[in-house]
């Protein structure tokens, strides 16, 4: 029953990185971009949303309806003054932006707030949980963040599979040449693609931030996760992205079941695993691809 | 009246000049076919009138108002729609969906998905299927109707015939007295002679980026066309 347990914590942690991942999976979806900034930027949601709950003691669920827009904003001026321009130069452009934006939004978040830790607290809600049996119990906390996670994949497929931008997302996916004779602006599908992308972020750092403590580098060293999840589940991928993520969360719980400290090690092995088995992931060339 | 005229236009690629100071002028409702052989700068010409190229030197005006430095998804609103070379089908969504990315531009006409369907019983017939998996035919049939949804005064056609088995370039040309009879004006550019003089009302023979020859298919001699297109 341990095991089980286990398996469940596992699948909880991957809706988790999913939610981290989702944004990933969809720049990349759509512009090719490989945001290495995004677990800083998800730092910045998180700090922004230190900033909100500190200065009028709202919760930081409340505190998150701020963060989303906020962070969607951002999305929206980050591409059009660094990605857009990233992506005209073409090549490199697009990843080393993104890696100087990362080196120096966590500079920039050290110099504001130090490099301790900080934490949002939820009050009684962090040590809730749904007791099972003996052995599983289930956090709420942990179940609230993998339902967002679910919620969030889910409603990207939708938003891209239905809606017209979703289409025009896709088109652009497939031939970024051929957008404008449809008298579509590539460079703002692209900002409304990343605005939608960082509201994911945005949600994504806080329920990394209300998860324990969190300090400036944290995302960062989150977001190799969010990669696997991603490499996992199959590039560009949605649904892929939320498979990969239950999938490494499992993989990591059980190496935790075996030793705490094998966590890590067996989610890094699964995953190079998957590299070298399955390169093309587990759920390949969904929609977005 | 006149719908498009294109005056001393200079495209380069780099160091190589694909177009020599071209002049064209195209009047509301009229059809006229760019003929030439490949490589003689046809695509690069409607490439620079749906706004994909910039020229170096030239104008380009609409309907009496310079587009020369409109961006390419400024000038779909105006009326301007391209079936690109190749087609250039989006291979993951549906027929379905790539017609209706044609028509983001909210133009008011006569053509929407219906009206596609009834002059493309190819494309009606496959619309849920997605890019990949489309025969060449479907392919042309379905970016033409794609173009047709931005209900453009201007159509300009690349290279409808390339490629494809001539009952099937029969097929898509029957459409064509549909749109031109909603008023739309059509540039067509084919390497195909035979093809582009029976539906033009005007010719135009183009060779290494220049102008050769032009006029009206029955004023034109099979020698005349034969010696322009080859440059003898
Ligand atoms: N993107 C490009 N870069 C460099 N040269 C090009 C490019 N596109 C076309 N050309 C050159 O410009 C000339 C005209 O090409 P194009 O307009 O495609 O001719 P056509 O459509 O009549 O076959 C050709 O010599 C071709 O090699
Ligand atoms: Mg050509």
């Amino acid at each position: 029953m341990q095991w089980l347990n286990a398996i469940i914590q596992g699948v909880l942690l991957g809706g988790l990185y999913a939610l981290l991942a989702a944004g990933l999976s969809l720049m990349f979806g759509v512009m090719r971009i490989v945001n290495l900034a995004h677990g800083a930027l998800a730092m910045l949601a998180a700090y922004i949303g230190l900033v909100i709950v500190q200065g009028t003691g709202v919760s930081p669920f409340l505190a998150m309806v701020a963060v989303v827009p906020i962070m969607a904003g951002v999305g929206y001026l980050l591409q059009w003054g660094v990605f857009n321009r990233a992506l005209r130069v073409g090549g490199l452009a697009p990843l080393l932006a993104a890696f100087g934006l990362a080196v120096v939004l966590t500079q920039l978040l050290q110099l504001k707030f130090t490099s301790d830790s900080q934490s949002l607290q939820t009050g009684s809600l962090s040590i809730a949980s749904i007791q099972i049996s003996d052995d599983i119990s289930i956090g709420v906390l942990p179940l609230i963040t993998f339902g967002v996670g679910v919620v969030v994949i889910a409603a990207l497929q939708v938003f891209i599979s239905k809606a017209p931008l979703g289409r025009a997302m896709r088109a652009a996916s497939d031939d970024p040449e051929t957008v404008p004779l449809m008298g579509i602006d590539n460079r703002q599908v692209y900002a409304l693609s990343t605005a939608i992308a960082l509201g994911t972020v945005g949600l994504a750092g806080m329920f990394l931030a209300v998860r324990g403590n969190f300090d400036p580098n944290y995302g960062q060293a989150m977001l190799i996760f969010a990669f696997e999840a991603v490499i996992i589940g199959g590039l560009g991928s949605l649904w892929g992205t939320l498979a990969g993520g239950m999938v490494l969360g499992v993989a990591q719980a059980l190496g935790s079941q075996v030793n705490p400290s094998y966590g890590v090690l067996v989610g890094n092995l699964v995953f190079l695993a998957i590299l070298a088995f399955r390169p093309s992931g587990l759920l390949p060339k969904a929609v977005t691809a | 009246m006149t719908l498009l005229q294109v005056s001393g236009l200079d495209v380069h690629y780099g160091d190589f000049q694909a177009l020599y100071s071209m002049d064209l002028t195209v009047a509301e409702g009229e059809t006229l076919a760019v003929i030439g052989a490949n490589g003689a700068g046809k695509s690069t010409l409607l490439k620079a009138i749906a706004g994909l190229v910039a020229p170096s030197a030239g104008e380009i005006s609409f309907d009496g108002t310079s587009v020369t430095t409109l961006a390419a998804h400024k000038r779909v609103p105006l009326g301007i729609a391209l079936t690109p070379e190749g087609r250039r089908i989006f291979k993951s969504l549906t027929v379905e969906e790539n017609l209706l990315v044609g028509a983001h531009a909210k133009r008011k006409g006569p053509w929407n998905l219906a009206r596609v369907y009834e002059a493309f019983p190819l494309v009606a017939d496959r619309k849920d299927r997605v890019g990949t998996n489309l025969s060449g035919g479907e392919q042309q049939a379905a970016a033409i109707g794609r173009a047709l949804m931005s209900n453009p005064r201007l159509l300009l056609l690349d290279e409808v015939s390339l490629g494809l088995a001539p009952v099937v370039i029969e097929q898509i040309y029957a459409a064509l007295p549909a749109i031109t009879s909603q008023g739309t004006t059509v540039l067509v550019v084919e390497q195909d002679v035979n093809q582009s003089m029976k539906v033009a009302d005007r010719v135009q023979c183009m060779l290494e980026g220049r102008t050769v020859l032009e006029g009206a298919p029955a004023d034109l001699t099979r020698d005349q066309i034969a010696s322009a297109y080859f440059g003898i």
